[in-house]
């Protein structure tokens, strides 16, 4: 076992784990957005970062980052808050997240972090990009407008699913999710319709038709559940 | 068409068969020998080196380098740096894009230019600034940017 202490409280992790895991099991939460049971993690939204005293008070994003021994690791500050906040700030900034007209409305993780970290306005200016909704798929919907890029659809995809149908295009702030070439949804070669993305996307981007304003609710724990009962190799 | 295209395709990048991880290499084949990677060529590559489609877009996109779509027979090499910034090159391009249709990335549909940004031409007093094939053009503004792109047009008949 490997001994750490988060938020001054001893805790103990097994070889593996990471700070995030150690401390969910030692019932300490971590905010998270890009991170989900069952993927793999890859440390792109910063909002569970965590500072590791001894390091020097390095910030490393927790889901990414291995318990190791003797980590005395601050989860909860004052400062780690406010650098929370600006995230997400930047994340409402960068899109169009008018949450009011969204079918994820109260069902949102974006939303929810907002009313966890107390961050009730954005001090950034808002970019209001002009962005499409991919309505081509019979069964779902892609709106741009509300994608944070966390790239859970991506990763639930490829990795659980294996169809690999997502993936980000361009770079920087044209970067987009697309399917297969760039193709629309519903002209995918490559979709099963199986609707795990759905279910993994955080925010109200990736939807089912059919749902109206404040409908969706995500169910992104059935990826662990579909891959825990898979046989192991 | 496609299958002469596809079987061509696969010629080229038969030394990356079955290895994923020289993806980029087998790009930068056809692209030398095509010019451009058009998506009929992008899914053959993909199957032949053995990755999702939605990898090689990943990567066509990524890298400025990569075109999917065939060069224009003149290059038009916009400025896009701070000293043409300042000076209205957003105002040029609107121009070109009015023009020919077309914006930075891609080219016209009379297959004439092909349009690209770029950082500081090092002509920053004529700013701004465009390059035409070798031929530089400064002190840009929209009604002159449409001047020239028409002497072009009117050229080319
Ligand atoms: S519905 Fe299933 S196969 Fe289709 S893009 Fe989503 S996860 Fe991939
Ligand atoms: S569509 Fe949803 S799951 Fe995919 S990257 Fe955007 S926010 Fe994340
Ligand atoms: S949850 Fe750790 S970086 Fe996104
Ligand atoms: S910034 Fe345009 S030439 Fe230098």
């Amino acid at each position: 076992m490997i001994n750490l202490r988060i938020d001054d409280t001893p805790v103990q992790a097994r070889p593996g784990q990471t700070i995030l895991t150690a401390a969910c099991e030692a019932g300490i939460r971590i905010p998270t957005l890009c991170h989900v049971e069952a993927l793999t993690p890859v440390g792109a939204c910063r909002l569970c970062l965590v500072e590791i005293r001894n390091w020097n008070g390095r910030l490393v994003p927790a889901c990414a980052t291995p318990a190791q021994e003797g980590l005395d690791v601050v989860a909860h500050s004052d400062k780690l808050t406010a650098l929370r906040r600006t995230i997400l700030e930047l994340l409402f900034a960068e899109r169009n997240h008018i949450c009011a007209f969204c079918v994820s409305n109260g069902h949102c993780e974006l939303q929810d972090l907002a009313t966890e970290l107390g961050m009730d306005h954005v001090t950034f200016p808002y970019r209001f990009p002009s962005l499409p909704v991919d309505a081509s798929h019979p069964k779902f919907g892609l709106d741009h407008n509300r994608c944070v890029l966390c790239g859970r659809c991506v990763r639930a995809c490829s990795e659980v699913e294996g169809a690999c149908t997502w993936g980000f295009s361009g770079r920087g702030v044209e970067t987009r999710v697309e399917a297969d070439l760039g193709d629309p949804w519903g002209a995918s070669r490559t979709c099963t319709a199986c609707g795990k993305c759905v279910q993994a996307c955080p925010v109200g981007a990736l939807f089912e038709k059919g749902k109206a304003t404040a409908e969706q609710v995500k169910r992104p724990e059935i990826l662990a559940e579909v891959t825990e009962r898979r046989p192991r190799a | 068409m496609n299958a002469d295209l596809e079987t061509r395709v696969a010629e080229f990048a038969k030394a990356y068969a079955g290895q994923p991880s020289e993806l980029i290499q087998a790009l930068h084949r056809v692209q030398s020998e095509l010019g451009y990677v058009p998506p009929a060529a992008q899914a053959a590559v993909a199957r032949v080196v053995g990755v999702p489609l939605s990898q090689v877009r990943g990567v066509i996109t990524f890298y400025h380098y990569f075109r999917a779509t065939p060069v224009g027979r003149h290059t038009l090499r916009l400025c896009l740096g701070t000293a043409c910034h300042v000076r209205g090159a957003d105002q040029v391009l609107k121009a070109i894009r009015e023009e020919l249709g077309v914006g930075l990335g891609e080219t016209s549909s009379d297959g004439l230019f092909t349009v690209e940004g770029v950082r500081c031409l090092g002509a920053c007093g004529l700013a701004p600034v465009m390059m035409i094939d070798e031929e530089v053009y400064g002190k840009l503004d929209p009604k002159r940017t449409k001047r020239i792109l028409r002497g072009y047009r009117e050229k080319a008949e």
